[in-house]
């Protein structure tokens, strides 16, 4: 059977690709997982791999052309398998021999039981694709009805997790996005239409909802839902400053203690230089842990907590900004991080990075002190909570025990998403690393 | 009420009709001296005599076209069928004769006509004797088509039938024969094209036509003991189909499940689905899920034939899953 080579997604927020390089040209045999392609993303070159066995059978766009993701860019099939009505006439191979089709299908009409399995595995592979297709596309699935209601309740879809299959919002994770704001009771109807209902009998006694957040946890993160200070807290900011409602904490840290651990360090041996942004992302996540209430990714209905600290790391290339993650940052000793971050920021300029390695940051750190910049505030990447963008350190006169003497000085600021961090919240957060950066050893508390 | 089988609504009806107007009579194979081969004319042969109940050779097509020309004659004809197997030797009369002669006489000759019999499979009978051809029927424009599930509603939508001057086929069921249900003593008819709310529930319809009322029943029965509600659409007749009655319940639940006992391609649930999607878009929370035979011949062996029919346990999973609940 026939198998269309689609643009993938092949970074997660790739929309189009562009395709650099036919690997394999038309008449090669292919088998599923060789590389047919390579495709430049928004983040890298990828390669793109076969998902059927066969003969490359047309390649639909040119070397340089660019694709949306989903679309057919070739055709992979046996050597004499009619594909015109995948490759179309024009496109396809002049391989392919059009006399084949009825002969096909006569062959089908013969053997009605083969024709009718056949027909049904086809209708199944359909399916199957449409809901990779949707997917790839980024799309919301939903259906008519739950299109209808949320239009008549003035909810945007996209801020809706469908719970039908394929993600598919329907009318129960309507009726959830909307029935957070009732603490009626709820009819058996509505029990029945909730998303964790089972299909047991409809209970007599009907519990108001409840106003505490629900909290469920799975693996490294809980999903809190949102209570409804935290919804009014979302929507009214929202709609005073963009989609992310950020507001910005500055701290002035003394970088002295930090300066002093370098030189120790340095002092006994090449093998033990770490660079000041290595012990500011290490501070960073060790400050995650204790306040978890900033180490958040907003999620349209809830917020999700994360317990493991994955660094994020603004890196500029000649390309652009990309944000390489060091993951469990809060479990890695100097040395690691330093190591990892000098070798994500190499293979970065490169433009060699693999999706997973510039996804599922928990918090951001961006860092301009390099280039002499003394304070800046940065942009959240979504759906992080926060970014921390660091200045230069510099050397200040400061009073102290009645004179000035002279400190070294470093400026952070932190954007914070006002739908998950309050003020006082970011504050703690800053106060904390100030003072694991002030007196390094408190890292080891 | 008196509680009768669908057999006797039947006979009920045609003799009943047979009273009322002497225009009316029956012809088929063992329609007369045997009594009818599944008893529906009972008795009919000592009461209204050979000239009214007339027993016919073993030919299709032959007697189809005697009732063609009884009707364009002035007579009200009912035409048995053995069962609507064996009325594939027929369907030129039904289809290009009976069907047409109206539009073709330019309005010359109605077709007062019933064509009847068990229609689907009974029991083991067969790849070439278990088909139901609604679907088939239900095509051809200047038919009517009727499928009751009840005793009761096989009564008052034969006399409908039997009153029609449009040519009706009446599709009865060998397995229903033998099931019971109220009938009221006083007369009452059915009009044709009308679709029958049977039961009531807000979660799922249930749309469905003739032998698969009963499961369709029963599965909203036992899907009930689990808090889930079906409203159960009959549609008792298929041609003309009642969109509104389909549309008004759809609309309530937003959710569809169709149950048929043919097959899926062209069934009479593809019908179905199209009107829903029509006139219910906005409203359907689920694609319509549709319960139907398996798309191959009725094998014979038993626990095959099983496997292949359309049933409770099916219809079950087919409402649990246009609820997301599988």
């Amino acid at each position: 059977m026939a198998t269309k080579v689609m643009m993938e997604a092949l970074s997660p927020t790739m929309e189009e690709g562009r395709l650099v390089k036919w690997v394999k040209a038309v008449g090669d045999a292919v088998k599923s997982g060789d590389t047919i392609a390579e495709v430049e993303t928004d983040k890298a070159i990828m390669e793109l791999v076969a998902r059927g066995d066969g003969v490359l059978r047309a390649q639909l766009i040119a070397e340089g052309a660019t694709s949306p993701i989903g679309e057919t860019i070739g055709v992979i099939a046996a050597a004499d398998e009619d594909i015109s009505s995948i490759a179309g006439g024009a496109a396809a191979a002049p391989a392919a021999p059009a006399a084949q089709a009825p002969a096909a299908s006569g062959a089908a009409s013969a053997e009605p039981a083969v024709a009718a399995s056949a027909d049904n595995s086809s209708r199944r592979g359909a399916e199957e694709q449409e809901n990779a297709e949707v997917a790839a596309a980024g799309a919301t699935r939903s259906s008519p009805l739950a299109r209808r209601l949320a239009a008549e309740k003035g909810l945007n879809l996209s801020s809706i997790q469908g719970s039908g299959p394929g993600g598919r919002i329907i009318k129960r994770d309507i009726e959830a996005a909307s029935s957070a704001t009732s603490s009626s009771s709820a009819s058996p109807r509505e029990l029945l239409n909730q998303p964790a209902a089972t299909s047991g009998a409809p209970s007599s006694s009907t519990k108001p909802t409840s106003t505490a957040p629900s909290i469920q946890i799975d693996g490294e993160y809980k999903d809190v839902t949102l209570t409804q200070m935290r919804k009014t807290i979302a929507r009214r900011l929202g709609e005073s400053i963009g989609p992310i409602p950020t507001f910005f904490l500055t701290s002035e840290i003394d970088m002295t203690n930090v300066g002093k651990l370098r030189e120790q360090m340095s002092a006994a041996g090449d093998q033990f230089k770490v660079s000041v942004n290595d012990i500011i992302i290490k501070a960073v996540a060790i400050a995650l842990t204790r306040h978890p209430e900033v180490n958040a990714h907003w999620m349209g209905d809830h917020i999700r907590y994360f317990s493991a600290a994955h660094i994020g790391m603004a890196v500029a290339t000649d390309d652009g900004l990309i944000v390489p993650v060091i993951r469990d940052a809060h479990l890695k000793g100097l040395g690691a991080i330093g190591k990892e971050a000098r070798e994500l920021a190499k293979r970065a300029r490169e433009r060699k990075l693999q999706p997973a390695e510039f996804s599922g940051g928990t918090f951001s750190v961006s860092n301009l002190g390099m280039f002499g910049i003394d304070q800046f505030t940065a942009i959240i990447n979504p759906p992080e909570a926060a970014i921390l963008a660091v200045g230069a350190t510099e050397t200040k006169p400061v009073w102290e025990n009645g004179q000035f003497v002279p400190r070294q000085r470093m400026r952070v600021t932190m954007s914070c998403d006002h739908r998950i961090i309050d003020g006082a919240v970011g504050a703690r957060f800053l106060q904390t690393l100030k003072q694991l950066l002030e007196s390094p050893l408190m890292m080891l508390f | 009420m008196p509680v009768i089988t669908y057999r006797d609504a039947l006979n009920q009806a045609l003799r009943e009709e047979m009273h009322r107007d002497d225009r009316v009579f029956l012809m088929g194979e063992e329609v007369a001296v045997y009594q009818g081969a599944y008893k529906v004319s009972k008795g009919l042969l000592q009461e209204f005599g050979e000239m009214r109940v007339v027993d016919t050779p073993i030919t299709e097509l032959g007697f189809a076209g005697v009732g063609v020309g009884a009707a364009m004659a002035g007579l009200r004809p009912i035409i048995e069928f053995m069962t609507w197997n064996f009325a594939l030797l027929a369907l030129d009369q039904v289809v290009n004769a009976a069907a047409k002669m109206l539009y073709m006489s330019g309005g010359q000759f109605p077709m007062p006509m019933v064509f009847r019999g068990p229609n689907g499979a009974a029991l083991q009978l067969a790849a070439q004797h278990s088909q139901a051809w609604e679907s088939w029927l239900a095509h051809i424009p200047g038919l009517k088509v009727v499928a009751p599930g009840t005793p009761y509603d096989a009564k008052g939508l034969l006399k409908a039938a039997i009153r029609d001057d449009n040519p009706v086929c009446f599709l009865e069921g060998e397995m229903l024969y033998n099931t019971k249900g109220e009938v009221p003593e006083e007369e009452y008819i059915i009009p044709l094209g009308k679709a029958e709310l049977k039961r009531e529930g807000d979660h799922c319809t249930l749309i469905t036509h003739g032998k698969m009322v009963l499961v369709a029943m029963q599965a909203a029965d036992l899907l009930a003991k689990e808090g889930i509600r079906c409203d159960v659409v009959d549609l008792r007749t298929i041609r003309p189909m009642d969109v509104d009655a389909i549309a008004a319940s759809v609309r309530k639940t937003n959710r569809a499940v169709v149950v048929e006992e043919g097959w899926e391609l062209c069934g009479v649930g593809a019908q179905v689905v199209d009107y829903v999607q029509r006139y219910c878009f906005d409203h359907l929370d689920a694609p319509v899920v549709r319960v139907h035979q398996a798309d191959a011949p009725m094998p014979y062996t038993k626990s095959l034939e099983k496997a292949a029919k359309p049933d409770v346990p099916k219809t079950i999973a087919a409402v649990k899953q246009v609820l997301y609940l599988d």
